[in-house]
């Protein structure tokens, strides 16, 4: 245990410099690309006397080294300063709409998993059969089937066609999301307050989302599973299992899969920042109000601190996916030594 | 005749052709599933390139044309996908967009390699320092969603063909680095090149003689793999809004208008062109992974 935690306090460490390039990247393109928040707002004809005054005013006319070095000391404190455009502090958009995205790309990331992993594992298990052909073939459509297509998809069959579900937004119109709203996981909020009603508005409207950027993800995690199930299904430990004479299924669906989910289990880390690229997209298509909207909206504005906080926001939680992931496969495979 | 002379004598095109299918039959039963995704690949990839260099073979309405038939109507008669909002025939559309999607996601790979290629083996040849940093720099920008970067850029660059290349191209450079990198620190250690370094060959010799060659091939795979990619991020960030100005065909565009007639029922505007997308990406991924498990099966699993 004492190496696992000298481990994780490398890891910790190593994230800095992570997310300080990553925001140095981001800080760059901001500021040295054309454009600015104050000729967003407006426009090109603006009386220049005016623009130069608004642009001390947010402390743009610094060199920018300087406002690279002010807006670190500001991270440095757990800063992530104000807004350019709106009086508010960034924090606030951003603890509004995280949970949101939250909620979507978990839920989403069950069903990828529920769906990719059954699938994978079937697939191997049955190995060179049409129903593995036929797997695999799920697996690469679904792969290049772009997310906001197949949200446009489901939202015209089971939104318009049929009528069944809603498509935009985490809750109806008749639900009043001040009776319930405290950590901001609808899902969660609700089932406290013992909202049934509200619970089964909030569910159905996480339905089509969430269907959409799981199913578009399962590929990933279904070629995956697959692969490392071949693997362990030739290894020693399998053998040894059906020498004991335990059941096919158990061997197969205990042994195997078990094992050949670690692998699965330490891609994680990196399919979480696809899985957060697609929720920008399902958010989009289903008018879903968390992080990647605010993103885009703030880009338009070129609300520098708003993007920027948002992105930091994003490598954060990246970086603390792979972080647990590191810590549940330390914990579960007695094999990793560090 | 004896059968060695036989085979000196010039093929003629009827035996080459026998030779051509004998070949293909054999590779079937050699390689089996693997050679048919590769050929289906190939096939999807072939058609859409040669839609792209001679559109005008596949359409006679001009895809800009807002008076090429009524507005909004359903798939029918010399309308083979219907018409969009302005009358423009979708068809077309489809057609002459391939160019933007095809031409951007290839140009984006090209530049992606270009750069990233070069870093990869600098970085993984030398070692020390300037590869600690580039490895960090490349990790980084790998382990974050690239969407969300290229977003940014092309964002602040604004419209264009170039800018939203750029923008997708930005994105892949360390995909290239780390593939790159990993081979060269492998093959660094082969006899060949030790071999080559005990006989005197400068370092530059053979970092461009001795493993470049090794490596490029490898790259071919990924390259094709990664061409899928960048069409769905040129599609997204065109599906935003974020990508070309209005009056170049684009699928993606071409979406994000259709949803806004997506309650009226109107369920061509954005099957046609959704399709399209995953059809041509499908294509690149299916010719990147037969290729792969052809070359070398252990690749993709890695």
């Amino acid at each position: 245990m004492k190496n696992l935690s000298k481990y994780l306090a490398t890891r910790i460490l190593l994230t800095i410099p992570m997310l300080l390039i990553l925001l140095t990247v981001v800080f760059l393109v901001l500021r040295v690309l054309p454009g600015d928040p104050i000729s967003a707002m407006l426009g090109d004809h603006a009386p220049p006397a005016y623009v130069a005054e608004k642009k001390h005013e947010l402390g743009l006319d610094k060199p920018i080294w300087q406002q690279y070095g002010e807006y670190l000391w500001q991270l440095a404190h757990f800063d992530l300063g104000r807004s350019m455009i709106l009086n508010e502090d960034v924090i606030a958009p951003v603890l509004e709409k995280l949970p949101a995205t939250i909620e979507l790309t978990f839920v989403s990331l069950l069903v990828a998993l529920a769906i990719g992993v059954t699938l994978g594992a079937w697939a191997a298990k049955h190995r060179r059969s049409p129903g593995d052909y036929a797997a695999r073939l799920y697996g690469n459509i679904v792969y290049c089937i772009p997310v906001f297509w197949m949200g446009l998809l489901l939202q015209m069959i089971f939104g318009v066609g049929l009528d069944w579900l809603p498509v935009a937004g985490r809750v109806g119109s008749r639900v009043i999301t001040s009776d319930f709203e405290m950590t901001g996981f609808y899902l969660f909020d609700t089932l406290a307050k013992g909202d049934i009603g509200a619970f089964t508005d909030v569910g159905l409207h996480l339905i089509l989302p969430a269907l959409t950027l799981g199913v578009t993800l399962s590929g990933i995690f279904l070629r995956l599973t697959r692969a490392n199930m071949l693997d362990s299904l030739k290894s020693d430990f399998v053998l040894a299992a059906r020498a004991r004479g335990l059941s096919e299924t158990k061997v197969v669906y205990g042994h195997a899969l078990g094992n050949a989910f670690v692998p699965v289990l330490t891609m994680l880390g990196l399919e979480f920042a696809v899985l957060l690229a697609g929720a920008i997209l399902t958010e989009t298509t289903f008018s879903w109000p968390g992080m990647g909207r605010l993103l885009l909206e703030r880009i338009y504005l070129r609300d520098y601190p708003t993007v920027q906080g948002v992105i930091v926001i994003f490598a954060l939680f990246v970086s603390l996916i792979s972080l647990i992931v590191d810590i549940v496969h330390a914990l579960i495979d007695p094999r990793v030594k560090y | 005749m004896s059968p060695t002379t036989d085979k000196l004598r010039p093929p003629t095109p009827a035996g080459l052709l026998g030779r051509g299918l004998n070949a293909f039959s054999l590779a079937g039963k050699k390689y089996g599933a693997e050679w048919y995704i590769f050929l289906a690949g190939l096939l999807i990839v072939c058609f859409m390139i040669f839609m792209t260099l001679f559109p005008w073979l596949f359409t006679s309405f001009n895809p800009s044309d807002q008076n090429a038939g009524p507005q909004l109507a359903a798939p029918a008669g010399v309308h083979l996908m219907g018409t969009d909002n302005l009358g423009r025939d979708i068809w077309s559309r489809m057609v002459w967009g391939a160019q933007t999607i095809l031409g951007v996601a290839f140009a984006a790979a090209l530049m992606s390699s270009f750069i990233g290629i070069p870093l990869g083996l600098l970085s993984g040849f030398v070692g020390g320092p300037l590869d600690r940093v580039l490895s960090l720099t490349m990790d980084s920008i790998y382990s974050f969603p690239g969407l969300i970067l290229a977003i940014a850029f092309a964002a602040m660059l604004g419209p264009g063909v170039v800018n939203i290349t750029l923008a997708v191209a930005v994105i892949y450079i360390p995909t290239y680095f780390r593939l790159v990198r990993g081979q060269t620190i492998s093959i660094r250690e082969e006899l060949y090149v030790e071999a080559a370094q005990v006989l005197g060959a400068k370092r530059w010799t053979i970092l461009g003689r001795y493993i470049f060659p090794n490596v490029i091939a490898t790259t071919v795979v990924i390259f094709s793999v990664n061409i899928a990619d960048a069409i769905m991020t040129e599609a997204a960030l065109s599906y935003i809004g974020l990508g070309l100005p209005a009056g170049i065909p684009d699928w993606g565009m071409d979406l994000s208008m259709g949803k806004k007639f997506l309650p009226s029922g109107s369920w061509w505007l954005i099957t046609f062109p959704g399709m399209m997308i995953m059809i041509l990406a499908l294509g690149f991924t299916l010719l990147g992974e037969g290729l792969a498990e052809l070359l070398n099966p252990k690749l993709l699993e890695k």
